[in-house]
């Protein structure tokens, strides 16, 4: 499928969705509250078939939070990249894709504990890498990390 | 549950339940500091659920205060096994930022230098996973072998592990006028030595009973655990970088992509020893045809790419590595997001080994291949 043919799939999912061609992918941002069905649409029509994920990260910026998912189907080749939009910073939530990705699992608990974004409907959402008990979240923007070793 | 025994003496059902034992984080089937704990009934396992976090140095955090040339030296901290390799995703991606395109003899060069060490990773791998099963030859085998590449490293750029050898814009030094020769010694020994590492495990009984349907995999999983690398192949997923998006001189040479439909720890073990003899004739293809030229570009002192978003993928010894990097336009990047093969590997162990015994999951692990450094990150 070529990148017009992706946009109008992605468009009859989600009408709200912005285009951004940029670090070699298509680029769709979307509002959280559509990333669970726009995901199991991608992953299940015969047109697109995306069964590989192969990146899942988030990104903090100041008004708002980012959950990225870089896609790849095996059958068809192509890639797309969703952006899903979480606006409450504060307490921001998002669905899981664990029920699609089994490898979004592990994904998901990296971005909760390093981010503070809770997944919902995930089988196990726990820290991950840092001690149950860790107040805040390192890779947060507003983070005060008062042991930084390169600013020290 | 188990199924019910009856007491001889008195004549009750015995009763069974579940326990949880903790497996590392010191055990020396880890290779690391890896903490799995255990459910099992007897000895079947019934779920393995990974403890993380023990080495972990929050390297992306570092990174988005580093400049690009720093964070390439962070990198081969990682997979320590695919330094290389990694440090040549960070310089990819910063190319592609500066739209620099590397002189033929910076591309060649860094071909070569991948594939010596995945060929020095496979080897690693190989000894210790024979010394995993009980075979100490294996593991002494293995070393010597890798000592040959790892002196050529060492004359090459003065490191032997972490070798920062690739910088953004090219290389840290020229090759040692050695290299060829030394390299071309290498190749020929080793070609010898391989069909010896077949003679001493792959037509074992012991050695197949181990592995054969050990830890299956099935093509589907692989793809939806996003098990890349020698053990995604195994199960029948092409999903080799250097053959799906080509980078450096892999488009200018030869090779298969190693796959097997098995899915098994066997087919993991067979998958990785096809690589070596791949990547031997990869290396014979360009040694003797290094291009003269440069081995850098021009870059400017400090480096800032312009504001966006860059994504490069690479294929090390453990699978795909990626690195993804957003810039606002400074001298460090926004945000740093390292997609690490091992973390995904990982994430597929606790179904391959559901229904395992406790020796099988040793096998499994180390079919797997996992570097604790690169799943902590």
């Amino acid at each position: 499928m070529d990148q017009e043919q992706l946009k109008e799939t992605v468009l009859s999912v989600a009408p709200e969705t912005e285009f951004e061609e940029t670090g070699g992918f298509l680029n769709v941002t979307i509002p959280s509250a559509r990333l669970h069905d726009l995901a199991l649409h991608l992953r299940e029509s015969e047109d697109t078939l995306f069964d590989y994920l192969f990146c899942l990260t988030g990104m903090d910026w100041p008004e708002y939070m980012i959950v990225v998912y870089h896609l790849k189907s095996t059958t068809h080749g192509h890639s797309i990249v969703i952006k899903a939009k979480i606006e409450n910073r504060e307490k921001p939530e998002i669905d899981t894709v664990s029920d699609i990705w089994r490898t979004a699992e592990f994904h998901e608990r990296e971005v909760f504990d390093l981010f503070g974004i809770v997944f919902r409907n995930h089988p196990d959402l726990r820290r991950i890498f840092l001690e149950d008990d860790w107040m805040g979240y390192p890779l947060r923007k507003d983070y005060v990390d008062e042991v930084n070793i390169i600013e020290l | 549950m188990a199924e019910t025994h009856i007491n001889t003496i008195s004549g009750k059902p015995l009763e069974s339940q579940e326990y949880l034992i903790n497996m590392g984080p010191q055990h020396p089937s880890t290779h690391g500091v890896l903490r799995l704990l255990l459910t099992l009934d007897g000895e079947i396992i019934h779920k393995v659920e990974p403890h993380l976090g023990y080495i972990h140095r929050s390297i992306e955090k570092m990174c988005e205060k580093d400049s690009y040339t720093q964070i390439v030296h962070l990198t081969d901290r990682m997979d320590y096994l695919s330094s290389h390799m990694n440090n040549e995703a960070v310089s990819l991606a910063v190319e592609q930022g500066l739209e620099l395109e590397m002189p033929e003899r910076v591309k060649v060069i860094r071909t070569i230098i991948s594939e010596l060490t995945r060929l020095s990773s496979h080897q690693l791998w190989w000894g210790v996973f024979g010394m995993d099963l009980g075979a100490i030859t294996t593991f002494l085998y293995g070393f010597r072998d890798r000592e040959m590449i790892i002196d050529i490293f060492e004359e090459t750029c003065g490191a032997r592990l972490t070798m920062n050898y690739n910088v953004p814009g090219g290389l840290m030094f020229d090759i040692h006028p050695n290299f060829q020769k030394r390299t071309k010694a290498f190749v020929a020994h080793f070609k010898q030595k391989l069909p010896e590492y077949d003679q001493l495990l792959t037509g074992n009984v012991i050695f197949e009973l181990r592995t054969k349907g050990v830890g299956i995999l099935s093509k589907e999983d692989a793809i939806s655990y996003g098990v890349t690398g020698p053990s995604g192949r195994a199960s029948g997923f092409s999903n080799d970088v250097r053959k799906h998006n080509p980078y450096s001189a892999y488009s200018q040479v030869e090779f298969k992509e190693a796959l097997s439909e098995e899915g098994d720890s066997y087919a993991r073990y067979k998958v990785r020893i096809q690589e070596m003899w791949e990547s031997l004739s990869i290396i014979e293809q360009l040694i003797d045809n290094i291009p003269e030229g440069d081995y850098k570009a021009k870059t400017k002192a400090v480096i800032k790419l312009p504001k966006g978003e860059y994504y490069q993928k690479v294929e090390t010894a453990r699978g795909e590595f990626g690195v993804y990097i957003i810039s606002e336009g400074g001298k460090s990047p926004y945000r740093l997001k390292f997609r690490s093969p091992g973390f995904s590997n990982l994430s597929a162990l606790d179904h391959m080994a559901k229904g395992a015994k406790i020796g099988d999951l040793v096998v499994i692990m180390s079919t797997l291949d996992l570097v604790i450094p690169d799943i902590d990150r």
